[in-house]
């Protein structure tokens, strides 16, 4: 009885202290499924999901807070990645966080532009160039289409353009079986 | 004899090759309106150098590389540039394209042109020669020459292939340019050699072009070159890049790596005459040699000047009436033009005129049996199946891992499929949507990146806020420590000030302002009336009598050498 007991205790202090030392050795830094979330969202940083950017919404999603179906911008295709990885059911966009819409750039009306550097502070990813009283301009590469310049601007002179199809961006379409019709 | 090795798979198609072989090449006449797309290469957009109304003349520089992956573009004749607008462009997307349009001045003016002598030129110099000459892949890839001609850091060029093969059916504007200009040709790639030290210069060529591979054995000795012309067996695809190193050197290059590695390059005969016209004539690429086959009376050969439209082109072949649509390339890697009157650009190998009589539209496509056949047809030992079902299926990452981007959309699967699907269009999706989401995955990384930092950018400028504040804060109590002089710190209850310093702060200001008060004499005290005088005294007896409470609030007001001042 006895030595069996210490034999156990024996095991459990060795396991224990396995176990504790790769605790410390193999801690990991921050929550992984965050980043692996927050890499599937769409990075406009739009606030639309009722977070303040993607990163917070990724930690809602992570901790069981937000449901996967709140990001307007990642569309169909994000709620499925999110769904595939965290294992949930896939659901459609949530009408009331708004809907799926084509990618665009906020164009500023240089005529009507009248300097108030409220557009600026409200870029989530700086890309609006401008100073007090100077004319701003949108930096088409960065823009994100985001809208949360719009609203601020007092002169409404803001409005969003869908991104047009070139031949860079050009895709091959989805191969479509034609059905004739059969004399 | 050279002993040869051979790819995997390949087809053996019908090549009618022969009928635009009889007649040498022709000049085509100068049309009357040339539109010059400005991305005619693989990388950045050149940008324009001229404005609608501007005189040019032929060779001129029009387009500027846009950095290094990027080639420049010219005037292919003298003439009045009408406007540089979008214009439709030769690409299966019908889009339209920043172009040039010239309108042609009949005279033909060469601009001064500038030669070089390639052996006495820095070999950084002859690349940025070379890709102001516009000079691209002529084969088909439009891929800018410059960028092939670095021997490469790690390996040495050991091997030079030209490429001669010329497999797809219909296509023999290599075949007639081999024939008729072979010396150009070797000049041409004497000077790729010279570039890139190459130990030895192949030269492949299919064996159904007897007359090309003689022309060139014929100028290569005439020239004194020791480079070897080889005739390979006529298979499609031997005029891939990887296939014809692979029949030549017997060098499979693997998943991931470039031929260059393994000391090889690879140059079209028409890019090396390109190089040989543009260092000796001084000519930058403005033209090609370019087949009009398929649904015309005389397929023939002809020079054509980048920017003429294809259907003037095909009216000197005489088209036929149930012409229906046009292929850039050849049948089995051709693309569906959008018009007939579509430019022809560097990359227009051929012109193939289409009917539905001589291309009939293919039966409709049915399911997939497995039979494996498109797996022994793949020249890039890849799985065709596979990647047709993981394409079909939009599982891009799956087609990834089954190497899609090894495919190099020759067409031999869909070629050999009984089911008839087109297989190529399939992995042509795939690659388009994965390179789309490819840039959406780069810009949304740099969007975070930038959102981050925003973030930290605004963090610190609140730290430094109110790091500025507190140095002001203690700037003023230091100032206030070391002035010990000022009357109203002695008023200030000293006990306080240690307690504090806020309040010992408050108190000072009070007791400044005090002693700011006292200092201050009533003004206009001279020269009173007595009525006034008497007002005066009459106030202050007042003050005296209710201001007593207050005065046991506020004893310095009691003082009788600090008359108050305020009414």
């Amino acid at each position: 009885m006895l030595p069996a007991l210490i034999v156990m205790t024996g095991i459990a202090i060795v396991l224990g202290a396995a176990l504790g030392y790769a605790a410390i050795r193999f801690k990991v830094e921050g929550d992984p499924l965050v980043e692996k979330i927050d890499a599937i969202l769409p990075q406009t940083q739009c606030g639309q999901c009722g977070y303040p950017g993607c990163k917070p919404y990724a930690e809602a999603i992570a901790q069981g807070a937000a449901e996967i179906n709140q990001c307007p911008p990642g569309g169909e295709e994000g709620i499925r990645k999110l769904a595939d990885l965290l294992g949930r059911e896939f659901k459609p966009l949530s009408e009331e966080h708004g809907v799926e819409k084509p990618k665009s750039v906020a164009i500023i009306d240089e005529q009507t532009c009248i300097g108030c550097t409220l557009c600026i502070q409200a870029c989530p990813v700086d890309a609006i160039v401008g100073a007090a009283k100077q004319m701003h301009t949108v930096v088409d590469k960065l823009c994100t289409g985001c809208e949360l310049c719009v609203a601020p601007c007092p002169v409404d002179c803001i409005t969003m353009t869908p991104i047009p199809e070139t031949v860079e961006n050009w895709k091959w379409k989805y191969p479509v079986v034609e059905i004739r019709r059969v004399a | 004899m050279r002993s040869l090795f051979r790819f995997h798979g390949g087809v053996k198609p019908a090549t009618n090759k022969a009928a635009s072989t009889t007649e040498p090449i022709v000049k085509a006449p100068l049309p009357g309106r040339l539109v010059v797309p400005l991305h005619q290469s693989i990388g950045g957009t050149p940008c324009p150098l001229v404005r609608a109304g501007q005189r040019v003349l032929k060779g001129e520089l029009i387009g500027a590389a846009d950095g290094n992956v990027s080639s420049a573009v010219h005037a292919p004749t003298s003439g009045l540039v009408k406007a540089v607008e979008p214009a439709l462009m030769a690409h299966p997307s019908g889009l339209t394209m920043l172009s040039v349009i010239i309108e042609p001045d009949g005279e033909d003016r060469w601009a001064e042109l500038e030669r070089l002598n390639y052996r006495s030129t820095p070999p950084d110099e002859l690349r940025d020669f070379v890709r102001d000459a516009g000079i691209v892949g002529l084969g088909g890839a439009v891929f800018p020459t410059h960028l092939k001609m670095n021997p490469g850091r790690e390996s040495r060029t050991r091997t030079l292939v030209l490429n001669g093969a010329e497999c797809e059916p219909y296509i023999t504007c290599d075949d007639m340019l081999m024939r008729e200009r072979a010396a150009g040709i070797v000049k041409g790639t004497a000077i790729l050699r010279h570039l890139l030290q190459a130990d030895e210069v192949l030269i492949g060529i299919e064996d159904n072009k007897p007359e090309a591979a003689a022309a060139m054995r014929a100028a290569v000795q005439a020239e004194g070159e020791s480079m070897e012309v080889v005739a390979i067996p006529t298979r499609y695809p031997a005029g891939g890049a990887k296939q014809l190193i692979r029949v030549l050197t017997g060098i499979e290059v693997p998943h991931g790596r470039r031929s260059t590695d393994f000391g090889v390059q690879c140059f079209n005969v028409g890019t090396a005459y390109a190089v040989f016209e543009a260092l000796t004539c001084g000519h930058p690429l403005i033209s090609r040699i370019v087949t009009v086959a398929g649904n015309v009376d005389r397929p023939r050969n002809y020079e054509v000047l980048v920017g003429t439209p294809m259907s003037d082109v095909v009216r000197l072949s005489g088209q036929r009436a149930d012409t229906n649509r046009y292929l850039m390339g050849g049948p089995m890697m051709g693309m569906r033009m959008p018009g007939f009157d579509v430019p022809v650009v560097k990359a227009t190998n051929c012109i193939l005129v289409a009917s539905d009589a001589l291309f009939p539209p293919p039966p409709p496509e049915q399911a997939c049996i497995r039979c494996g056949e498109c797996a022994r047809a793949c020249p890039a030992d890849l799985q065709p199946f596979e990647l047709y079902w993981f394409s079909r299926a939009k599982n891009f990452g799956k087609a990834q891992e089954y190497h899609l981007f090894d495919c190099i959309e020759c067409g031999c699967c869909a070629y050999v499929c009984p089911s008839h699907i087109p297989l190529v269009d399939y992995y042509r999706f795939s690659k388009s949507e994965i390179w789309a989401r490819e840039r959406d995955k780069s810009a949304s990384d740099q969007a975070r990146e930038r959102f981050e930092f925003r973030n930290f950018r605004q963090e610190r400028e609140k730290e430094e806020k109110a790091a500025r504040l507190a140095a002001k804060a203690a700037e003023t109590r230091a100032k206030l420590a070391t002035e010990p002089a000022v009357d109203c710190a002695a008023m200030a209850p000293a006990a306080d000030a240690a307690e504090d310093p806020k309040k010992a702060l408050i108190a000072a200001a009070l007791a400044r302002a005090k002693a700011q008060r006292a200092a201050i004499q009533p003004k206009n005290t001279d020269n009173l009336s007595a009525e006034t005088q008497a007002e005066i005294e009459q106030i202050d007896a007042r003050r005296r009598t209710t201001g007593s409470a207050s005065a046991a609030l506020a004893p310095a007001e009691a003082d009788p050498s600090a008359p108050d001042t305020q009414p």
